[in-house]
């Protein structure tokens, strides 16, 4: 039954190795499952000794945790993701001319694609940004497009993270450890390099250098809220991979109109900041006064084109999932074609008919919380229990305009490894997106998420998700 | 680099010295308990105040015997000083620091951390102690291993080495001051069997009880010791090695910034006390008042370091 309902992208129903996997299944085949679960624990002791952890909020004993890893990798073949490749290039560019837009001439509100309210009424709208020109006309440089898939060919972006998406080092560092491991399969398939990404980011971001930029090199640093966040291991990572600073607000101070950092020789103007900071904490003069995270008057600098922030402010009235819904329009409207990636249909609670429909098929729906991320304040009907359901129906109606609703997706599963063998279990998949005033770079591959309980479809890490290495055939 | 970056190197490198340091001191006083148990002077008191927690360690109602001792200095958690207080200090500076580590050193300090912290989950008992401190000892010195194999002689480097020969000037400094009378040329104490045993101690507790013997063909003497420890550069624990590691990483980072830092100067009037002296000199000018003072000074060169390199938290 498992089976039918949703799709298994490494076995068709007959339980025969699907194309991309064939080469991977039959080398499973001569392996010694015991063998294979001793590598599994070899893989925690690998993430454990590098620092590979991350900190969970309102957890105070368990303040480092290993994010699981599965070994059995998630296999992609070229032309699957030749079409895949397409569709984000698309939805990147788009939402980057919506950003340009909505923080200028708002011609997509004008012609009435996307209502003022939705925008007006929204705090990931910075009104601060009205009229701003970030350097090289980039505002999302670094964007992390979840996708999910259903069927063969049924892909559908699930959420366009383009604030400050995180992830990324697990990409690379899921890699580092199949090749350690498995270097044999990677001799047999031709699986493409998901190295370049530091590389790509570093030449993305020195791309977008602010007017105040002279020199021949610019300096780049990583805004980090501090070893306390639960991401500072890929911050640390990334500054690291990119032979760039790694810097917290105490560190920067503003001199001459520029940002700078203080280093043993004195203050050193920044070019390029790729922050790890919420907009909100950014700057405590011109956004939240009690920010301790932020660097006063650095917004100002910015749009004096003192230095760039990446990614740009404001970015999140893209993202919002309120204005999800538009997605197909906003595509359409600034590439003049329609959308290849489909967006999962979505009731918008805020519109009495489709809270009617919503409040009437709870228990098939999943509902989120329009400003929420991480799978907290959200409701996964089919699973919830009927006291569950009550309860959220009651938030529901208290604030209607809070939440969307779409159907239970059919989440495509991969198989992990199990003490009983391989067992399928939902996935979804976020590539990683770079943007350039020149190009847009998306790195083959990305980190696939997998819901390691049986039967559960959240996967993100903070609520029992594992990761697994992506890997994207060549040609 | 940052000077916060560079505040996090040196540190890292100070907390990683003072865990070692803590090692050698229970190392000398459980091999004193062993070997004179039952004759009456106590040589955790001494231990404990070289470790510099005597406050903390009676604030906390605890007794000067073995069990309590140990347990203090090697994994007290109110104790700041406690080698897991220390190497978990020094882990979160390099964490704060990573990227100015290669990869080795990063995972070695990560690796020490685990072990140690796996080691002492329990508490150690005289049973435990010497494969605890064992582990403590191996582990701290492949972080130290992996700095010298693979980083580069840059500014990084300087601020590592620094970290590591403040913490150990300061540390044999005290060691000297702790036991400084017995090392007074008294002629009514010299040669007594318990002046032989605190000597042993205080040999051992710089891990230099053979090469002592081994320059000094088995003579032990007040005077040969403190000469040794003081003012012999040969010898890696010495104040004298030490402050020529400090004035010479200075030196490095002179070069490196094409500039002079008043810090050098401090150093300079350091090394200068003990270069070119006698250790009959240091004893007539008062042995005790010349410890003072070089811990304090080295403490003052210290706090140079960090305003000069602009060190913040």
């Amino acid at each position: 039954m498992e089976n039918k309902r949703f799709f298994n992208e490494m076995f068709t129903e007959e339980a025969a190795a699907r194309a991309p996997y064939e080469a991977y299944a039959q080398w499973f085949e001569g392996e010694n499952p015991r063998d294979l679960r001793a590598k599994s624990d070899e893989a925690e002791a690998f993430f454990r000794r590098i620092g590979i952890t991350f900190n969970v909020y309102g957890q105070k004993d368990a303040d480092e945790r290993l994010i699981p890893f599965d070994i059995v990798p998630r296999i992609i073949s070229a032309l699957e993701w030749a079409r895949l490749e397409k569709g984000i290039q698309q939805r990147v560019r788009a939402i980057n001319a919506f950003l340009h837009d909505i923080y200028h001439r708002q011609e997509i509100i004008r012609a009435g694609r996307v209502p003022k309210e939705i925008i007006a009424q929204n705090e990931a709208f910075l009104p601060q940004m009205v009229g701003v020109n970030p350097p090289g006309g980039v505002y999302t440089h670094i964007v992390g497009t979840d996708l999910v898939r259903t069927g063969e060919n049924e892909f559908f972006v699930l959420e366009d993270n383009a604030r400050t998406p995180s992830g990324v080092s697990y990409m690379l560092e899921n890699r580092e450890t199949m090749l350690q491991m498995f270097p044999e399969l990677f001799t047999r398939l031709n699986v493409r390099p998901v190295s370049n990404y530091p590389r790509d980011l570093r030449r993305s971001l020195a791309d977008c250098v602010p007017p105040a930029f002279k020199g021949n090199k610019p300096v780049i640093a990583v805004l980090t809220p501090g070893i306390h966040n639960s991401a500072y291991f890929e911050h640390a990572f990334l500054a690291d991979q990119m032979g760039a600073e790694l810097v917290e607000a105490v560190d920067l101070q503003i001199h001459d109109g520029r940002v700078c950092m203080r280093t043993t020789r004195g203050y050193e103007p920044i070019d390029v900041l790729y922050r790890r900071v919420d907009d909100a904490f950014l700057d405590p003069l011109n956004f939240r006064p009690d920010s301790l995270l932020g660097v006063p008057g650095i917004f100002d600098v910015y749009r004096a084109g003192g230095i760039t922030i990446a990614n740009a402010p404001g970015t999140g009235i893209a993202d919002d999932k309120a204005l999800y819904s538009y997605m197909p329009d906003i595509v359409e409207f600034y590439t003049g074609e329609k959308a290849i990636l489909q967006n999962v249909p979505t009731w918008r609670c805020s519109e009495p008919e489709s809270l009617k429909h919503v409040l009437a098929n709870l228990k098939d729906l999943v509902v989120k919380e329009v400003h929420g991320s991480g799978g907290y304040g959200m409701l996964v009907g089919p699973a919830a229990s009927k006291r569950e359901l009550q309860a959220f129906e009651k938030k529901l109606r208290a604030k209607p305009s809070n939440y969307i609703a779409q159907p239970t997706l059919a989440l495509s599963t991969v198989p992990i490894l199990t003490k009983k063998g391989l067992a399928p279990r939902h996935v979804d998949l976020r590539p990683y997106v770079l943007v350039s005033p020149k190009q847009i770079t998306i790195t083959p591959g990305g980190l696939t998420r997998v819901a390691l309980k049986e039967g559960s479809l959240v996967v993100n890490s903070s609520q029992g998700g594992g990761t697994k290495d992506t890997w994207v055939l060549g040609e | 680099m940052l000077g916060r970056t560079a505040g996090g190197l040196f540190w890292m490198f100070r907390y990683l010295e003072r865990a070692e340091n803590t090692t050698r001191l229970l190392e000398a006083g459980w091999r004193i308990a062993l070997t004179r148990a039952g004759q009456g002077t106590n040589e955790w008191e001494s231990v404990i105040i070289t470790a510099g927690v005597r406050g903390p360690f009676e604030a906390a109602g605890l007794d000067y015997e073995a069990g309590d001792v140990i347990n203090f200095l090697i994994r007290n958690p109110n104790n700041p000083s406690s080698i897991m207080s220390c190497v978990a200090a020094a882990r979160t500076n390099a964490r704060m620091v990573r990227t100015a580590l290669s990869s080795e050193v990063w995972e070695a300090v990560n690796e020490c951390w685990m072990a140690v912290k796996a080691v002492l989950t329990r508490p150690v008992t005289e049973k435990t102690l010497a494969d605890v401190l064992s582990t403590i000892r191996t582990t701290a010195a492949v972080v130290r291993g992996a700095l010298h194999g693979t980083m580069l002689r840059n500014e990084i480097y300087n601020f590592c080495r620094m970290g590591t020969f403040v913490e150990r000037a300061d540390n044999t400094a005290r060691i000297l001051d702790v036991k400084y009378y017995v090392l007074l040329p008294t002629a009514a104490f010299v040669g007594t069997a318990v002046d032989n045993t605190q000597w042993e101690t205080i040999l051992r507790s710089v891990s230099a009880e053979r090469s002592y013997s081994w320059l000094n063909g088995g003579e032990t003497s007040a005077a040969g010791i403190a000469e040794f420890l003081i003012l012999d550069r040969r010898m890696p624990r010495s104040i004298a090695f030490c402050l020529s590691k400090m004035r010479e990483n200075l030196g490095h980072l002179e070069s490196e910034y094409g500039a002079r830092q008043p810090s050098q100067d401090l150093a300079d009037a350091l090394v200068a006390r003990v270069s070119g002296r006698k250790i009959e000199d240091v004893f007539d000018k008062g042995f005790h008042e010349f410890l003072e003072d070089t811990i304090q000074d080295i403490a003052g060169l210290a706090g140079r370091i960090e305003t000069d390199f602009r060190f913040y938290t």
